[in-house]
C-alpha cells in the first residue's frame, strides 16, 4: 500500500516506516539513505512524497497540558482534530488552524500553516513555544523560538529533520459558535473594499466565483466573524459523509462547475447577512465530506495557491482571474484570503497581501495554463505555496523566496540535504 | 464514572479502543503483561480526556491468577473488552506445537478463563457489557491460517453462547470480527486498501456497536459480505483454492 498525498498525484511506489518510538527511529535514520516525513498527507502535492516515507501519524501521544498557561505538549503525529475533541469542551481552541483539522501537528509546523486569521495572528509557528526534532545523525535537539533551527524548520517542509514533540499554546474561547457575517460582492473592487473594512475582525475568507466574466470578475461571498460568547462548548465531531470511489473524469467539466458556482453564489442573500454557525461549519466545511478529493477522478488534482504583495494584489488578481475565466478550466474552490506581515522563517509562505487558492483536476493543458499563471505571479512579485505544489519550476519558486540560499546553505552545512528529501525538494533543488 | 477493563491493552486496536472509551467519559483499567510500558498511553489518555487510568499487570495465560486479579479491582468495571491476541505464521505453528498451544491459550483458553469470572459477576449484578475481539479468520478454516483461525472460531462460539446465557440478566455480549487492520502486526504486509481498516475506525465501530447493544460486528462492514461468500463456497471447491 503506497502512501499518496491529498491530490492523488503523483502516485509512486514507496516504502513506509511507521514512527512509534525514538529508538527505532534513530536506527532507521542511520540506516536509510534518504527519506521524507509524512504526516496525514493533507498537503496536495509531492512535498511529503518520496520512495522512502517516514509515517509520523502513529506517533501521537498527548504528553502534558498546562492549564494555567493553556500550553499543550504533544507528539508530532497528533491531529488537530484530536486537540479540538479534547479541548474545545474545556474552552480552548487553536490559535491558528488551516481549512482542515485533519492534519498533524508536525505537518502544521513543517508547512507553517496559516488560517483565516493570518492578518491578526500570523502563522502556526507563532503558537509554537518549543519543539524537539531528530536530526540526520539521530540526535534529538530541543528548539526554541529564535533559534536558527526554528527559522529553518517552521515552513521547512520536513527538510531539516523529524519533528518529534511540540509545545503549542491554545487560546481561550467561550463558545463553539461563531457569529458570522456574509457579504456578497459584485466584483473584485467591492471584494477588496469589503476585506479592508472588516480587517479588525479576527477571521475572514472569501469564496470567489472564478468563472465570472467581464464586469463580474472577482465577485465573491466574503465570510467574516468571531467567536460568540454564549458559553456553549458541547463539541462533538459530526459523522461525516464519504465519497466511496473516484468519480469518472467527465463528472467535473466546466458546466458542472458553473452550475455549482451559480448555486453556491445564488444561495446567499444579497448584500450583508448574519448567521451563527459552529466551529466545523465555519473553519472546516470540507471535512464534512470524507475523501472529497475523489470527485476529481482517479488522475487526481492539484491546488494552485499563490500570494501577491498588497500593492500589486488588485492588478495581479484581476489579470489572473481573467486568464482563468478565458481558459474555461473550472475550479470548485477559489479561496481568497487577506494576510498580515510576513515572519522571519526562511520558507514560510505568507507575506502581507492577498492569496488565492484554486483546485484544478489534472488533465491535458493544465500545466500549460499554470505556467502562464506563474508568469503573472512572478511579474507581480508573488510566490507559490509549497505545501500545495506539485509542478512549480525551480526558477519560479526561487523568485518568491528570497531566503532560499540561506536555507540551502543551512541544509548543506548540517548534512540535512543528504538525508531528508522529497520529490519536491529535488525538483526545486532545496 | 464507571470503569472499563481492557484486557491485552498493548495492541494498536486496544490503544484506540481505550482512547475512544476515555473520550466518552469512562475511566480505564488497562491490563497487560509488563504494564509499565503503558505509562505513555496512560499519560496520553489522562491529558486527552481527563479520566482516571490505572495500569494492571495481567497475563492471560496465567489462569490461576485471574480470580485474584479480578477480585482485587477496587471498583468492579461496568464493561470488559478482551483484545488480546496471538498470531504467528501458520507454517511456524504447524511445525512447532508450542506455537500452536500459545495461539490457542492466548486467543481462547485464557479469554475463557477471565471471561468466566467476569460473566459470573456481571450476571449476579444484572448489568455490564462484554466485548470480545475475535476475527474473520474464525469464520472458516483456511489452509493459510487455520491454527489461528480455529482458536478464533472457538472464541467466537464461546462468545455466542455467553451472549445467549447472559441475555436474561441484561448483560450484553458483542463479538467483534475485524478483517485487515493497519497495525504494527500488519505493517509489512501488502494489504488491499479497500479492505483495510484503521485502528481508530475499528475502535469507533466497537464503541458504537457496544453502546447500541449489537451482537456481532464486522469491521470494516464489507467483511460481512466477503465472509458470507467465503463461507458458502462448497468444501470440494474450497480445498482446491489458495485462499
Ligand atoms: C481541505 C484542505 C484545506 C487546507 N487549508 C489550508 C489552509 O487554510 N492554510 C494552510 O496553510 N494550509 C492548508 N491546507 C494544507 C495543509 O494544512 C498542509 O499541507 C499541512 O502541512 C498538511 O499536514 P499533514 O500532517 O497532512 O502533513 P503532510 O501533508 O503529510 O506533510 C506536509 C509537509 O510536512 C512535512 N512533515 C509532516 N510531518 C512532519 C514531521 N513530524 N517532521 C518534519 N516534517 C514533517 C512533510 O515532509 C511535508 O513536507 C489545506 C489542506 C486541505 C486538504
Amino acid at each position: 500500500m503506497s502512501l499518496i498525498s491529498w491530490g492523488m498525484y503523483p502516485k509512486i511506489k514507496n516504502q513506509k516506516f511507521s514512527l512509534r518510538d525514538t529508538t527505532t527511529l534513530c536506527n532507521y535514520i542511520k540506516e536509510s539513505k534518504e527519506f521524507i516525513p509524512f504526516g496525514n498527507g493533507r498537503s496536495y502535492g509531492d512535498s511529503a512524497i518520496n520512495e522512502n516515507i517516514l509515517y509520523v501519524k502513529p506517533y501521537n501521544n498527548f504528553l502534558h497540558f498546562d492549564e494555567s498557561a493553556g500550553v499543550l505538549t504533544c507528539q508530532a503525529g497528533v491531529l488537530l482534530s484530536e486537540i479540538l475533541d479534547s479541548f474545545v469542551p474545556r474552552g480552548w481552541f487553536l490559535k491558528v488552524t488551516p481549512g482542515t483539522k485533519l492534519i498533524t501537528v508536525g505537518g502544521a509546523i513543517a508547512s507553517d500553516v496559516h488560517g483565516k486569521n493570518h492578518h491578526i495572528e500570523g502563522c502556526f509557528s507563532e503558537c509554537v513555544e518549543e519543539f524537539t526534532i531528530m536530526l540526520e545523525d539521530g540526535t534529538i535537539k530541543s528548539v526554541k523560538k529564535g533559534d536558527e533551527l526554528f527559522l529553518a524548520t517552521c515552513g521547512g517542509m520536513g527538510l531539516t529533520g523529524v519533528i518529534l514533540e511540540a509545545k503549542i499554546s491554545l487560546k481561550k474561547i467561550n463558545s463553539k459558535f461563531i457569529n458570522q457575517t456574509t457579504i456578497k460582492t459584485k466584483n473584485l473592487k467591492e471584494t477588496f473594499e469589503a476585506f479592508e473594512s472588516n480587517k479588525n475582525l479576527p477571521y475572514s475568507v472569501a469564496w470567489i466565483d472564478c468563472l465570472a466574466q467581464g464586469e463580474n470578475i472577482g465577485k465573491c461571498l466574503l465570510m467574516v466573524g468571531d467567536f460568540a460568547d454564549d458559553g456553549n462548548l458541547e463539541y462533538k465531531s459530526k459523522k461525516k459523509l464519504s465519497i466511496p470511489f473516484n468519480f469518472p473524469s467527465f463528472a467535473l467539466n466546466t458546466l458542472s462547475v458553473k452550475a455549482f458556482n451559480w448555486l453556491y453564489y445564488a444561495k446567499a442573500p444579497d448584500g450583508v447577512s448574519k448567521q451563527k454557525v459552529d466551529i466545523d461549519t465555519f473553519f472546516y466545511p470540507l471535512d464534512a465530506i470524507g475523501n472529497w478529493n475523489r470527485i476529481y477522478g482517479k488522475n487526481g488534482f492539484t491546488q494552485y495557491q499563490f500570494i501577491l504583495p498588497k500593492e500589486s494584489s488588485f492588478e495581479g488578481l484581476s489579470e489572473i482571474l481573467r486568464e482563468i475565466s478565458t481558459s474555461g478550466k473550472g475550479s470548485f474552490l477559489a479561496v481568497l484570503k487577506l494576510y498580515g506581515k510576513a515572519n522571519e522563517n526562511y520558507l514560510s509562505f505568507p507575506i502581507e497581501g492577498y492569496s488565492l487558492a484554486l483546485d484544478f483536476k489534472i488533465e491535458d493543458g493544465l500545466f500549460e495554463l499554470l505556467n502562464k499563471l506563474d508568469e503573472i505571479v512572478v511579474k507581480y512579485s508573488g510566490k507559490i505555496y509549497l505545501t500545495k505544489d506539485v509542478r512549480v519550476s525551480k526558477e519560479t519558486f526561487e523568485q518568491g523566496y528570497p531566503q532560499i540560499d540561506k536555507f540551502r546553505e543551512f541544509r548543506k552545512e548540517n548534512n540535512m540535504d543528504s538525508k531528508f528529501n522529497s520529490l519536491q525538494s529535488k525538483r526545486v533543488e532545496i | 464514572m464507571s470503569y472499563v477493563l481492557i484486557i491485552g491493552a498493548k495492541s494498536d486496536i486496544a490503544k484506540e479502543v481505550a482512547r475512544t472509551y476515555a473520550k466518552n467519559g469512562y475511566n480505564l483499567y488497562l491490563a497487560a503483561r509488563e504494564s509499565s510500558s503503558l505509562e505513555d498511553l496512560k499519560q496520553d489518555i489522562e491529558v486527552r480526556s481527563g479520566v482516571h487510568v490505572e495500569l494492571k499487570e495481567f497475563d492471560i495465560t496465567a489462569y490461576e491468577t485471574h480470580e485474584s486479579f479480578y477480585k482485587e479491582l477496587q471498583e468492579k468495571p461496568l464493561g470488559v473488552i478482551v483484545v488480546s491476541g496471538y498470531m504467528v505464521e501458520q507454517k511456524l505453528a504447524q511445525k512447532d506445537f508450542n506455537e500452536s498451544l500459545q495461539t490457542i491459550n492466548v486467543n481462547y483458553t485464557g479469554a475463557v478463563s477471565i471471561l468466566n469470572i467476569v460473566a459470573n459477576d456481571f450476571e449476579s449484578e444484572r448489568r455490564g457489557f462484554i466485548v470480545g475481539v475475535s476475527s474473520v479468520a474464525g469464520d472458516r478454516g483456511r489452509k493459510a491460517n487455520y491454527i489461528y483461525g480455529s482458536s478464533k472460531a472457538a472464541f467466537t462460539a464461546y462468545l455466542g453462547g455467553l451472549r445467549n446465557r447472559l441475555y436474561e440478566s441484561g448483560v450484553s455480549v458483542l463479538t467483534v470480527k475485524p478483517g485487515f487492520v493497519n497495525t504494527k502486526m500488519t505493517e509489512n504486509l501488502d494489504l488491499p486498501e479497500k479492505l483495510t481498516a484503521e485502528p481508530e475506525d475499528v475502535a469507533n465501530d466497537i464503541y458504537n456497536a457496544q453502546q447500541k447493544g449489537r451482537n456481532v460486528l464486522y469491521t470494516k462492514s464489507i467483511w460481512l459480505l466477503v465472509m458470507l461468500i467465503i463461507k458458502h463456497i462448497p468444501e470440494f471447491m474450497f480445498k482446491k483454492m489458495s485462499i
